[in-house]
């Protein structure tokens, strides 16, 4: 047998323009656009204009010609702009609406979980909302009822399972329904993004789950606008954008290619305003970024290799100016900022630094590099600034995959049988 | 302190890949042209789902009022009473050898059943578009869980009907074994007219506005507060066209022994009634692909 569960061929999906619905129409409309369409028609082709001319323009592919292939156990983030599409995919693949071209065949059961806590009632209780939800997602009666006591302690609402859940507190009413959805085991689950809310508690719990899922072999597609999300527990990304797949492949390549075409578009959008005071106040004459110690390969450093970061500017109208580094994650979190010292600019208006640090500390990814010089407020008040990619490569033995920050230990393993 | 679960073998053996890959279902999404099958055996296999429909709209009905289910009694018991009062005491209408209270109450049990179904067919359709556009399922599931619902009712309000009998004394014949299907032809009306509403609400919100003139013009058309009796000859017969009016002579007919077995008929209400039954199917699939589009 094949190990494809998923199979997309050329899907596209057409609606008509007036958001992502169909144009509504009254009876009265459609019944007057009976009567009358003909001798609209009729006179549109006395007067040379084919019918067809009004017709352009009024619709839109929400998705079009997309093509990819799901295997057993992948887990498949899928990121895009806003109406990029990726909804409408989500909604394809769990039947809700159909493509207007192309298919799609899936090997195997879908649960599919576009909204959490679809179908609760608010004057139920908990216990009756599980059930009802249960069978709405496609569960029967006895799984349910099996799984009961998991569910509810999941959602840790054991004192509240017997209340109405209009009187549930958000948090609440959230937690229950997801724990509903996370014991759905079909073989493919398709989330969109339903975990952005809720605690961080939360959170971590849902992506625990999720992990576990996938371990026991469940296919996962989830829409996520999370880059952190998508790098620790993808491990395949498709990129859309305005219905097409603009980029596919490794997590941190297409999250990387992502945020470049979002900082693109930003860019272009900020230049006018923030362009011009850089520009004014000062200007970036070099940038540079060498290693500093051992490093993987000419590009990529390792967890703890160093760097050193040289950069010039020209500075026009401030007196007193410092330095900073900074490395934050490709869409602009920053991981550490460091300041020099200010200092007073010299009349030529040129000044020059060379920043060095020893351990980057950082997690195998990609991350950002800049270099800026900014007035005496520091970070709000930057003048000019330079980039560069910064890849850091690293061997997974040394530390868990599933962490913020990279750190060494020195360890001394006293085995208890021996030294005794 | 969060605690982490990999996988645990316990749980390994509910997991789907321990399924012989061979027995996976394929399934294939493709667009749909034109009319399509029922997908009968789909609706059967989400019959649970069908179940648990009918509970919430039985359970949440009567949520947060006074009265609770007594509403299912006081609306046919007193719209009796308008009707004796109007019709049975001022207008003298004849009622078949009975009296016109429990001549008018008999109708108007499976009348409400009826219009209930037909009113809550469209509106519950509309109402669930969160369900509709965020999950996947029969989507005939729901008004016939509107229809079904009101079996419950239909059972209270009958409950009303044994009792007036014991009042005036009218022993039920072994007619009354017909009970049950002329509920059943009650309901297929009911849900046929409601598939084809319900449909068209979606799209034209229009429907909502027409069903209820349509449910009270269908009443004066159903020999509720009058007997058919009334009508001539070669009407009486086109008269079963309606399928409410062999529901009603029927039920009439099995409690309370009026006039002869509505015969032929019944036989024409029935086939009215499967008629809209199906044809009102076909025309909600065909139109279901839109739903989600369009509601």
């Amino acid at each position: 047998m094949s190990d494809i569960v998923l199979r997309v061929e050329d899907l596209s999906k057409q609606y008509r323009i007036g958001g992502s619905r169909e144009a509504y129409k009254t009876l009265r409309e459609t019944l007057t656009d009976v009567i009358v369409s003909p001798f609209r028609r009729a006179s549109k082709l006395l007067g040379g204009r084919g019918g067809r001319a009004a017709q352009l323009g009024e619709t839109i592919w929400a998705l079009k010609d997309v093509s990819f292939e799901i295997k057993r156990g992948e887990v498949v983030g899928i990121i895009g702009h806003n109406g990029a599409g990726k909804s409408t995919l989500l909604k394809i693949l769990s039947r809700i609406t159909e493509p207007t071209e192309g298919y799609a065949e899936i090997y195997g059961r879908v649960g599919s979980l576009l909204e959490v806590g679809t179908g609760f009632h608010a004057e139920l209780t908990g216990r009756e909302n599980v059930y009802l939800n249960g069978a709405i997602l496609g569960m029967k009666k006895a799984e349910i009822a099996r799984k009961f006591d998991e569910i509810v302690a999941f959602a840790e609402i054991e004192k509240f399972i017997d209340t109405p859940v209009k009187h549930y507190s958000s948090g609440m009413y959230l937690r229950l329904a997801f724990a509903v959805a996370a014991h759905l085991e079909p073989e493919i689950m398709i989330v969109d993004e339903v975990l952005a809310v809720g605690d961080a508690h939360f959170f971590s719990k849902c992506t625990d789950k999720i992990r576990t899922l996938n371990a026991q072999g469940m296919t996962i597609v989830l829409v996520t606008h999370d880059m952190w999300f998508v790098q620790t527990l993808c491990s395949r990304v498709i990129c859309l954008e305005k219905g097409h797949i603009v980029a596919e492949g490794r997590p941190r390549e297409v999250t990387g290619a992502y945020l470049n075409m979002i900082k693109k578009s930003q860019d272009q959008e900020d230049n006018e305003t923030a362009e011009l005071l850089k520009s004014e106040a000062a200007k970036i004459l070099h940038f540079q970024v060498s290693p500093q110690g051992e490093w993987a390969t000419e590009k990529e450093a390792l967890p703890d290799s160093g760097i050193t970061v040289a950069m010039a500017f020209k500075v026009n109208h401030f007196s007193k100016v410092k330095f900073l580094v900074r490395v934050t994650t490709p869409d602009g979190l920053p991981y550490f900022t460091v300041y020099s010292r200010l200092i007073d600019t010299p009349q030529s208006g040129r000044v020059e630094c060379k920043a060095t640090i020893p351990h980057l500390m950082l997690m195998p990814g990609e991350y950002f590099l800049w270099g800026s010089i900014c007035s005496h407020k520091g970070e709000q008040q930057i003048l000019a600034e330079g980039n560069a990619p910064l890849f850091v490569k690293g061997n997974e033995e040394t530390a868990s995959k599933y962490s913020l920050f990279f750190n060494k230990a020195q360890w001394h393993i006293c085995n208890s049988s021996e030294s005794s | 302190m969060q605690t982490r679960e990999y996988a645990e073998p316990r749980r390994a053996r509910a997991t789907p890949a321990s399924l012989p890959a061979d027995n996976l279902p394929v399934l294939r999404i493709e667009p749909s042209r034109g009319w399509v099958s029922l997908q009968l055996h789909e609706l059967w296999k989400y019959r649970e789902l069908l179940y648990f429909l009918i509970w919430r709209d039985v359970k949440v009905r009567y949520k947060q009022t006074a009265l609770g289910a007594a509403w299912a009694i006081i609306q046919p018991f007193f719209t009796m009473v308008i009707f004796s009062l109007f019709f049975g005491q001022l207008a003298k209408v004849p009622s078949d050898g009975v009296p016109y209270p429990i001549f008018s109450y008999a109708a108007l049990v499976p009348w409400m059943f009826f219009a209930q179904g037909l009113n809550q067919a469209p509106t519950k359709l509309v109402g669930s578009a969160n369900l509709i556009t965020k999950v996947y399922f029969p989507r005939l599931a729901i008004p016939i869980a509107a229809v079904l619902s009101g079996v419950v009712d239909f059972a209270l309000a009958f409950l009303v009907l044994l009792g007036m009998m014991l009042y005036y004394s009218i022993i039920p014949t072994f007619n009354a074994l017909w009970l049950p299907l002329l509920l059943l032809l009650a309901l297929v009306t009911s849900l046929g007219v409601g598939l084809w509403l319900s449909a068209m609400n979606v799209r034209y919100h229009d429907v909502q506005h027409v069903v209820p003139f349509l449910t009270q013009f269908w009443l004066f058309a159903t020999p509720i507060a009058y007997p058919s009796s009334l009508l001539p000859e070669p009407w009486h017969t086109l008269y079963g066209l309606n399928p409410m009016v062999g529901v009603v002579e029927g039920f009439r007919w099995a409690l309370l022994g009026t006039a002869t077995a509505p015969g032929p008929m019944i036989a024409c209400s029935a086939c009215i009634a499967l008629a809209l039954l199906v044809s009102g199917g076909f025309y909600f699939r065909r139109m279901e692909k839109t739903f989600a589009d369009v509601v």
